[in-house]
């Protein structure tokens, strides 16, 4: 086989390869969703963010509309601080509440926003109000055996005490 | 500078293993524009000869002259500029296998030289045709016979038309006919081209057909006898003589050294037994 | 020589082969610039080397891919987690087993008829003659061979996972029922590009490099003898294979050891 043909050959390979890492990167990973060109950073405080990663979503009803971009923790006010990217396609008002929901039971944590009836939209560099914390299942699991106590108390009082 | 000596060799010692010397205190001349041949029986070092010529090893002690310039075997840039003016032919072609014949004879001239393809068509055609395989030109090499092989490696040598030729065994293992070609090719090369052309080989009959000058060496890398053709076949010297006419037994012996016989086959026990 | 003096001994031997390997690969980067502007030879190794290994690693990573779909589905179906299969098997593939298992098929194919190419091209003569060409032969014949090794092994381990993850599709979606959209959302959320894919990149430039030198080295270095030659195919496999998995050790420690 003369020169040209083994040059396209190699040529051809070297194209296979590119085409691999494109569909690689871009079907099979993250890079298809990482342009933050088109986007605006919000900040939102959270008391507990739990397992929320960067680069985790950000969605309303479902839909994703940004990612989470840093997580880091206010030294003063000992809170978790976190700036979320949302495309700027989309637009919300400034009393949007942004709470931290798990996907499924044992999914990956996400910010959902709910959207507030504010007629001025949250703008570039403004902080979400109103968060709503992740759910953490100690505290869960402890929240329930505190009600549990106090039902057994409440039970045993009123049993032995006038009826309800 | 001597200009009828080309190579010298000074009082060279060389051995690949400092305690086992191949070559002890050689010096030779080798004469400019001649043919001279290096016989010896194997492993008296006449192919380490060629490869301290080349550069490939530096010499234990001594020095090895080229055209007036001490080798340097430690200076790549001027070991490589004395390489670009010597051609060897290794004993069994050393060919390029994945190469054509073509593209093998072109090799020098596509690396050293910036010539048009077309201009090297022309001299790689025409060094072919100097050892009379212009027509295998095309052919693969694992295509070619053995004698076929050595005479595209002598083209390869030639290639960039050299000022040393060197033949290592240039003879070794072919017919009658192949070996008058390579004999007859070897001596009008070295005419037409006023190369001057070193063979090691031990036929003595082909040597002393094409050579000027005779160099006879024996193992332990000694220098038996030197001289031209006629001088060493009527030499009376007991080691040359046996080489050049070829005798089983003489200083070099037949029987490599062992127990006498009478102890090997208990011959000393049959007079005792009844 | 009593023991201790053999111990020391060869302690000595293999330091100086290292120190002697070590040369070797620092001769040849230097002649890499040489060898560059024979860009003709280098396009004929990377055919040599990369195309022509091309179809074991499609029908591997073919396979690889199938079957780490069916084993990956069976574990986590007790977690009810099989929609998460595509994410599984895309981490597996090319984090881990792309680049090592590319390596290792590399280091076979490619570096076994490497080394006994140049040891038989030793074996003949063929390097001795070009250097008595004035040739320098690793500009020639080495480097070229190591930049077409260096060029095919990324390309080669990219395709493995690439193709794998396609098998695995074709079996998880349509043999096993997994839902297509989740087989690929799911991935495309926890697969980062830097960090999954490009690290694997990363190894397998490394074990790239790490072949074709070994490859090269025992071909350059072999006995020019049949038995020498045969000898030195089998320790490019081992040393080649040794080198891959324990550099695989470290580079996933230095990679992947925060979530």
């Amino acid at each position: 086989m003369g020169k040209k043909g083994v040059e396209t050959l190699v040529g051809l390979f070297v194209l296979l390869g590119v085409a691999g890492l494109a569909f690689l990167a871009l079907k099979a990973a993250n890079l298809g969703s990482l342009t933050g060109a088109d986007s605006y950073s919000v900040q939102a405080r959270f008391d507990n963010i739990g397992g929320l990663k960067p680069r985790a979503a950000v969605r309303s009803a479902g839909v994703t509309v940004g990612r989470v971009s840093s997580i880091v923790l206010d030294p003063k006010t000992f809170q978790g601080v976190v700036t979320l990217d949302i495309e700027r396609t989309y637009n919300f008002p400034k009393d949007t509440a942004a709470k931290i929901l798990t996907a499924g039971l044992l999914g990956d944590q996400y910010v959902g926003l709910e959207p507030g009836g504010d007629d001025k939209n949250l703008v570039a560099g403004e902080t979400i109000a109103q968060t709503q914390s992740a759910v953490v299942l100690e505290n869960l699991i402890g929240q329930f055996l505190t009600t549990q106590a106090d039902d057994a108390g409440s039970a045993s009082g009123a049993a032995s005490g006038a009826k309800k | 500078m001597n200009s009828d000596t080309f190579i010298e060799i000074e009082h060279v010692s060389f051995g690949y293993d400092p305690s086992r010397l191949i070559l002890k205190d050689i010096s030779l001349k080798f004469p400019r524009g001649k043919v001279t041949a290096i016989l010896g029986g194997s492993g008296c070092g006449k192919t380490t000869l060629l490869r301290l010529i080349g550069g490939v090893y530096p010499a234990n002690s001594g020095r090895v002259v080229f055209d007036g310039d001490v080798i340097n075997t430690r200076d790549k840039a001027q070991t490589y500029k004395l390489r670009r003016r010597l051609g060897m032919l290794f004993q069994f072609g050393a060919l390029f296998t994945d190469l054509t014949v073509f593209e093998n004879v072109a090799f020098p001239l596509r690396e050293h030289t910036a010539l048009p393809e077309d201009m090297i068509r022309d001299i790689v055609l025409m060094k072919l045709n100097a050892v009379g395989l212009r027509g295998a030109a095309a052919l693969r090499i694992s295509e070619v016979s053995g004698g076929m092989a050595r005479r595209i490696a002598l083209a390869r040598a030639i290639a960039l038309d050299p000022e040393l030729i060197m033949y290592d065994e240039p003879f070794a293992g072919l017919d009658l006919i192949s070996m008058g070609v390579a004999a007859k090719l070897i001596r009008t090369l070295n005419d037409v081209t006023d190369a001057t052309s070193l063979v090691v080989s031990h036929d003595v009959a082909e040597c002393m057909a094409i050579s000027d000058f005779v160099v006879l060496m024996a193992t332990g890398g000694r220098i038996v006898a030197q001289g031209r053709p006629e001088e060493l076949m009527a030499s009376d010297d007991p080691e040359t003589r046996q080489f050049v006419r070829g005798e089983p037994d003489g200083p070099v012996k037949f029987h490599y050294p062992a127990p006498p016989m009478d102890a090997d086959f208990g011959l000393s026990a049959q007079a005792a037994t009844p | 020589m009593n023991f201790v003096q053999r111990l020391g001994n060869n302690t000595l031997d293999q330091l100086r082969g290292w120190g002697h390997a070590a040369l070797f690969f620092w001769e040849m980067l230097l002649a890499v610039p040489a060898a560059l502007s024979r860009f003709g030879l280098v396009v004929a190794q990377i055919y040599a080397i990369g195309n022509r290994s091309l179809v074991i690693i499609l029908a591997s990573g073919l396979a690889v891919g199938f079957v780490l779909a069916l084993q990956m589905y069976y574990a986590l179906v007790t977690y009810g987690a099989a929609e998460s299969l595509g994410l599984i098997v895309n981490l597996s593939l090319v984090r881990e087993l792309g680049p090592v298992v590319t390596g290792l098929l590399f280091a076979g194919r490619a570096g076994t008829s490497l080394t006994a190419e140049i040891g038989l091209m030793k074996a003949g003569e063929q390097i001795a003659a070009m250097e008595l060409m004035a040739i320098d032969p690793k500009a020639r014949v080495l480097v070229p061979r190591l930049i077409g090794g260096v060029v095919s092994m990324p390309i080669l381990a990219v395709l493995f996972s690439a193709v794998g993850i396609l098998g695995a599709w074709v079996v998880a979606v349509k043999m096993i029922g997994v839902d297509s959209g989740n087989f690929w959302s799911i991935m495309q959320t926890q697969v980062d590009v830097w960090r999954d894919v490009g690290n694997g990149v990363i190894k397998s430039i490394v074990f790239g490099v790490i072949c074709t030198v070994v490859a090269l080295y025992q071909g350059f270095e072999t006995e020019a003898t049949p038995e020498g030659v045969a000898y030195a195919t089998t320790r490019t496999v081992v040393i080649s294979s040794l080198w891959i998995l324990g550099m695989d050790f470290i580079l996933t420690a230095l990679m992947f050891s925060t979530p």
